[in-house]
This record gives structure tokens, sequence and C-alpha cells, in this order.
């Protein structure tokens, strides 16, 4: 096999031995490449979190931002220079916890981004607290007693907000995976990819043996087209599906609902000073 | 009512309840007086509702350039009864009372029936255009620039409508004889005027913008800052900016940071809570040396506050918003062209150093409107300061100056790799603390800071500059402290300051020479007069403040100089 150019040979990966973030890593490296993107035209963005260090260990432009808040800055980039190729790579607490509004709001906006999410039900950087997708009973050092809240349906909120591209996969699944995450960045719109990970040092519930006894594939009966079916298996609870839920193949985009880009397809940082209309402006001032 | 005679000046007050009209009585006197050659300055105080209660607008007609709050009015024009005797401190025995008797019940005062013409000439809601035109018959506005201001005022409504107010207001002016009969007003015009700009503080800060090549506004509403981004919304089309009102102020500050990293230059108008949210986003411009430019139209607290009121009771927090040590800057203009200017150059500043700038305003001075000279465009600069990268670039790489030149995603052929984690020069993680750590603190605060000092603004210095009391104003407290000086029999020194932080490097020689010094701010706890004392460590010998939610007058503020005189 070739040299893959969006490897950059880190030496010291932040992460625990065996941790799922390793194939993921494998993964979203070899997507890129066989997607044949350009690393300078492709920007991996994230939170804060073990997920959030991904784009560290990515050869391309990356936004590690703050703890809950990558996807404003990514929808941004993209309404910014609609060329670039936005990736959101982050994990659960991240995304659906400390940014479950950004979530809420970037489906509504449907900017033509990419969220990879890294579903590992546990709380890693901080040491094994609960996160909002933990399973109800899970003792943790803070859930002394166990989790007593309703778990976070990802897929089920996105697919009640009409998002355009929901997904779900299992890190250990590596071709499927794969798959699945490359016709999320294909797709054009907003895109969830909800990944199931384990976590070796503090979820010792939701174990590979577990995610593939509690898993199974959506078939090709499953209409991807239809909102009803797709939310019907997305609050299925045992066995959870994976695969392509929903699909919405002409949701308008946000960065293309600007007029800014029906006259100009041009990214902004190319344009220069409009004194034409600044000086227009001032000239009804003196009216 | 004593017969009197004004020569250069005369003050008019409005009042009445939200959506009676009177921001369109505003509206189109100050248009009108600008048209007929008079300095006029406007400002209004409003209560926070949509309909009812009682608001006023003070407006101020001139032979010379003026901007600042009168306490007292001349003329006084409620449109309804002020049972909570809210603009009582504005009347003086000298103030003229017009009013519709049917309304307003004065002792001493001019009936005009305002509805009874307006139904007249059409219309009941026309008695603001009946306002309108009292107050012109008073100032001798002609007929042709009624009909100019009246026909550009309400263009696109039916030429019916427009007719029948512009006869309104020609009725207006028949009235205004009864009050001539107790007030004469004698103004000199000034044909400049005519070519001037007539601009609230909104609409500077927003031009602002504009002429930086502001291309991303993302906000969320809040007053008084709101004003701005409506502005910048109405021009988008012409200025080709993407305008995005977002679910909540940490997404405002995410977004911006995310476009100027794509190379986008950015913009945030918010209030104090607004930008209390974004002040984890804040520390992220720090560290990650995007550059970020946010207006703060403050308005008082805590908490929810006064939401339509005035204060400057944000310094502290614009000054320390976000964790960690990085270099910041705060304008904070007194007039609406350093408010045009500053708000320009605080996106060269952000863009050349990478740094978040702040641009410190505040609801009077948002909301108050004045005439001012066209724009100098050749004063304006839009350039970006972003590099094209070659393939060994290193985001922060270590320079002598202190600035890493910033690339962008795809231009060029290096990756920018940008982390909110202490970083090396590439971008990677680090916790190589002697060496990385000590040498990116050095880089992006000690030496960049340096270079943000050597581009401070000094403070306009103003008045007896030999007296040996100083008095310092900062913001929008500037003009209605030099107009209280031309109150004073013997004015003292003055200073302002339109850039507070940072300050002049010499600013403890500036300040050391006057024996006393005085600090005018519209806050309780005199957080500029503190910053002084702990930065240029000068005694403040005496605090004027102000914290009702209202601006100072220029009486209030000569009464107080005179006091410690």
């Amino acid at each position: 096999m070739s040299e893959n150019i969006f490897d950059p040979h880190v030496k010291d990966i932040a992460w625990c031995p065996g941790c799922g973030n390793f194939p993921i890593r494998k993964i979203m490296l070899e997507m890129l490449e066989e997607l044949e993107l350009d690393p300078v035209n492709t920007v991996m963005v994230s939170g804060i979190g073990q997920a959030a260090k991904s784009p560290q260990y990515i050869q391309a432009n990356y936004f590690n931002g703050l703890h809950g808040r990558a996807l404003p800055p990514a929808t941004a980039m993209k309404a910014a220079n609609p060329e670039l190729t936005v990736i959101v790579e982050s994990g659960d607490g991240d995304m659906y916890g400390e940014g479950g509004n950004h979530f809420l709001h970037a489906i509504r906006r449907n900017p033509d981004i990419t969220a990879v999410v890294h579903n590992n039900m546990i709380y890693g950087l901080t040491k094994g607290q609960a996160s909002p997708t933990t399973s109800k009973g899970m003792k943790t050092p803070v859930q002394i007693n166990g989790v007593f809240l309703e778990p976070f349906n990802p897929l089920a909120a996105a697919i009640a907000l009409d998002a355009s591209f929901v997904a779900r996969a299992n890190a250990l699944d590596q071709d499927k995976t794969k798959e699945i995450i490359k016709k999320a960045v294909q797709h054009k719109g907003f895109a969830l990819v909800d990944v199931f990970q384990i976590c070796v040092s503090f979820n010792k519930v939701n174990t590979a043996k577990w995610f593939k006894e509690h898993t199974y594939y959506l078939d090709e009966q499953h209409d991807t087209s239809d909102r009803s079916a797709a939310f019907s298996r997305a609050i299925e609870q045992d066995k959870l599906p994976l695969g392509i839920f929903y699909e919405q193949k002409n949701k308008p985009v946000f960065e293309e609902s600007f007029p800014l880009y029906q006259k100009d397809k041009s990214p902004l940082f190319q344009r220069t000073l409009n004194k034409e209309a600044l000086e227009k402006i001032a000239a009804e001032k003196t009216e | 009512m004593n017969r009197k005679q004004l020569v250069d000046e005369v003050s008019i007050v409005f009042s009445g309840a939200a959506g009676q009209g009177i921001q369109s009585i505003e509206m189109i006197l100050t248009k009108l007086l600008k048209r007929e050659g008079y300095h006029v300055f406007s400002t209004k105080e409003f209560m926070s509702r949509i309909r009812g209660g009682i608001n006023s607008t003070c407006l101020r007609v001139s032979s010379e350039r003026v901007n600042a709050p009168m306490e007292k009015a001349d003329l006084f024009l409620p449109l309804i009864q002020d049972t909570t005797l809210h603009l009582q401190d504005k009347i003086t025995e000298h103030t003229v009372i017009i009013g519709e008797q049917e309304v307003v019940q004065f002792d001493d005062m001019v009936d005009i029936p305002f509805s009874e013409i307006a139904k007249r000439c059409g219309n009941k809601i026309y008695s603001s255009s009946v306002a309108v035109g009292v107050i012109a018959g008073i100032l001798d506005v002609s007929d042709s620039t009624i009909e100019k201001t009246f026909t550009k005022h309400f263009k696109g409504k039916d030429e019916k409508i427009i007719q029948e107010n512009i006869q309104a207001a020609k009725e207006g002016i028949k009235e205004s004889a009864k009050i001539q009969e107790h007030l004469e007003v004698d103004i000199e015009k000034d044909a400049s005027v005519q070519d001037e700009m007539l601009i609230s503080g909104t609409e500077a800060v927003a031009m602002g913008a504009v002429s930086a090549n502001v291309r991303y506004v993302a906000s969320y509403p809040m007053s008084p800052a709101t004003g701005v981004l409506v502005k910048l919304a109405g021009w988008s089309e012409q200025t080709d900016c993407i305008i995005e009102q977002v679910e909540d102020e940490i997404t405002v500050v995410n977004m911006a940071l995310g476009a100027w990293y794509a190379g986008a230059r950015a913009f945030v108008t918010t209030s104090g809570g607004g930008l209390a949210l974004m002040s984890e986003g804040i520390s992220l411009s720090g560290i990650t040396e995007i550059p970020f430019v946010v207006h703060v139209a403050q308005r008082p607290g805590p908490g929810t506050g006064l939401p339509t009121r005035t204060e400057q009771g944000d310094l502290h927090l614009v000054l320390y918003s976000g964790h960690g040590d990085f270099p910041r800057i705060i304008y904070a203009p007194g007039t609406v062209e350093e408010a045009f200017y500053l708000t320009n150059r605080a996106f060269d500043l952000a863009d050349r150093f990478q740094v978040p700038v702040f641009i410190l305003t505040d609801q009077y001075f948002v909301d108050s409107l004045c005439n001012t000279p066209v724009w100098d465009l050749n004063k304006i600069v839009s350039e970006n300061h972003f590099t094209e990268t070659a393939q060994d670039y290193k985001r922060y790489a270590i320079t002598e100056s202190g600035v890493s030149p910033r690339g962008i995603p795809g231009f060029g052929k290096g990756l920018v790799k940008v982390d909110s984690d202490e970083h090396d020069e590439e971008g990677l993680i680090t916790e190589n603390l002697n060496e990385t750590r000590k040498a990116m603190v050095e880089k992006r605060f000690f030496r960049k800071f340096n270079l943000v000092r050597k581009e401070v603004i000094e403070p306009d210095c103003f008045g007896n500059k030999d007296n040996e009391l100083l008095v310092v104003s900062w913001g929008s407290t500037g003009n209605a402290v030099k107009h209280a000086f031309q109150l004073l029999e013997s004015p003292p020194a003055g200073m302002h300051f339109s850039q507070v932080w940072p300050l002049p490097e010499n600013i403890e020689d500036i300040l050391s020479r006057y024996k006393r010094i005085a600090v005018v701010e519209n806050n309780a706890s005199a957080q500029f007069a503190t910053l002084l004392k702990g930065y240029a460590g000068v005694p403040v010998a005496h605090n004027i403040l102000k914290f009702t939610g209202l601006p100072f007058s220029q009486e209030e503020i000569a009464r107080e100089i005179q006091s410690i005189q």
C-alpha cells in the first residue's frame, strides 16, 4: 500500500492502548485518502475530549477549539469558503452534552459539513463520569447509584429535526463504517454519523462483545428517504440498528442560501472592499 | 411663561408612549433641520416595552456642532400626560409647553389641537406631522424643505398619504405663531451642514465594520446592540456579507472565530450579558491567535438590569473577560466619527496582531443621532493580513515581533493547524513547559503586547491645560464633559480617552502633571478610575459618577466640576 498522505506519523498518540479511537482514526485516514481529498482544502474541526484530539493525528488543516463548540466554527468556515471540505470529529460528551444546543441548530442550518461522533457512552478524558448517552443504571464515580437520566438519542433527535443525513456505525466494523462515513462526507448537507466505540478504561458495560450482541445492520428493505420509518428505527432500543437511517438529497444548504454566492462563487477571503457600496450608504445618510 | 429670546440654540423634548410616533417625529425633524442647515443632535430614553409607558427624545438645534444631552428643555411637547413625573426635571420656569389641552394638562401651556388638525388633513395619525410642522415653523423651515423631506421619508407610500402629511405639517407651521408669542428663536444656519450625514452611533459602528470589509456577521439580538446587526443586515445585499442570527452568544463567538480562521472578516455585536457568555471564546481567540472584533453596547447590569438604559459598567468585564493571559485592545468612541474610524481600525489591528479587539459603546451613544461630515474614505484601511502558505508553513512560528504569519486553509500549500491546547510552532499539542510553553507566552503575550502598545491612541486633551485640576472622561461621556467646560467660567484641563486599553506607556507622566484628577464615568464603581490608579499609579481625587441608567447632561457635569474647583 502506498503512503497515506493524511497520516502525519505521530509517534506519541495520547490515547489508552486498545482505545476505540484507534480504529476510527484508521477509518478516517483511509476514507480521506480513498475520497481523494486534498489536505490543503480539508479542515478537521473538533471540540475537547479524547475523540477531539483526532485532528492532531491527521495531516490536514485543523481547528481544535473549545469543549462542545466544534459545530459553530465548522459551519462558519464552510460558509466563508464553500470550497473547503469540513469534517467535525468529536465525542458524545462534546457533541451531545456541552454542545447540545449547537447540535440542534447546526441541523437546522444544514451546512454541508460532516459530524463524526465517537460515541463510547462515557466521559474518558475526565475519567469515567456519565455522558449524555450512558445507559441507565451504569454506576460511575459521580453517578454513584447509577445513571437515572434517559440517555440522549442523537439519531432520533436528528431525524426529528429533519437532518439531511443520519447514520450510525460501529468502529469495530472497519469496512462498513468506512463506507458509511464516505457517503456522509459525499452527502451535500449536514451529515451525522454516530459511531459506537469502546472505552477500555472506563466503560465496562458497552464492550466490543456488547456492541456485537446488541446491534444489527439495516437491510436493503429500509427506505432511507422515509422519515417515519427512519424515526421508528432510531427509537429501537435493543437491538440497536446500524447503517444509514435517513438521507435527503436535495435539502438546501446553509452557505448556498446567502445571495452573495448566487452572484459570485468565490470564497470570502478573495473579496476586497466594495467602496462603492460604502459610498452609497454614506450618500444616503446625507439626504 | 416668560417671554425670552433664544439666540443660537434651542432644546426640544418630545414625550409619548411607545408606539405613539415620537421616533418618527425625531426622524423627520432631524432630517428636515439638517437639510435646512442647522446642527442637530438628538438622544432618546425609553422604557423596556413595545407599547405604552413614557419615552422621550431630546433634540438640540444649534448654530454650532452640539452632541451632548441637556438637562433643560426650552420647548416641551408631551403627547401624553406624564403621570409619573418622569420628565419633570426637564421643565423649568422658562420652558414653553406645547400640547393638546384635551390630552395633557399643564397650568401654563400653548394649546395646539394636534388631533383635530390632523383629522382635518385626512387622518388622526398625522398628529406627529402637525407636531413636526409646529417645530419647523418656530425654526423658520421653508415649505420646499418640508415637501422634499416628507416625500423622501414617506417614499413608497401612497401619494395621497404623502400630500396629506405635508398638509398637516404646513398646518403645524401656521400654529407655530402661537409659540412665537412666548419664544423667539434665531439660530444662524450653516449651509455646509446640508452636505453632512445624519448618523446615529449605531450606524457609525455598522458603517465602520462595512468599511473594514466585514463579510460575516454572527450575533444574537440584545438591546442596545441589536441596531448594528439590523443595519448590517439591511445593507448585506450591497455589501455581500453573510448575516446570521444564531442560537446563543457562545455560538456567536465560535462562529466568528471559524469565519476569521477561513479568511473572512467577522463581526459581532452584543451587550454585557451576551459578552459574558462569549468569555470562553474570547480566550480561544487569545490562544489560537485568531482575530476577533466585537462591539459591546453597554446597558446597566447586573443581570438583566435595565435593558433599554445606559451605563458604562462593563469596562472591567471587557478588560478581563476570558481566562488566561493574552493581549487585547479596547476602544471607547466618544463621537460618531470616532466610532466609525475606530471600528475600521479595530479590524485592522485585530488582523495585524491576531488579538481580540473590543469597541465599547453604550445605549446612550448608539441611540443618539447627529450631523457629522461625510467620512473620509482615504483614511480607512481594509487590507487582509493573512499570507499565502508554503508547504512547510508553521502557524505559530516563533517570531521576534511576536506575530506569527497567519495562513488560512486553502490558500497556499501549507496546512493551518490551530489548537486551544498549548501548542508548538506547528500547532501540535505540547506539554513541553520550560521551552515551548514559555516561548509561546513570551511571543503571544509579552512581545505582542508591546506591539499593541505602540499603536495606542493618545488621549484627546482640551480645556485649560495648565489648570491644576484634570477632568478625565472615556467613551460616551467625552462630549458632555467638553460641553460642560463651555458652561464654566474657568474650565479645568480635560482629557478624553477613546482607547481605554492598553493605556499609553507614558500614562503616569501625562497624569502626574496635574495636582488633582477627577474621572467622570457612567457607573457606580469608578471602573476607569480604578484602572488609572492601578496602572498609572496616580491617585484619583474625585469620582464623578452616575448610575441611574441615564447619561450625564452637560449641566450636571458642569455643576459637579464647579463643586470641586
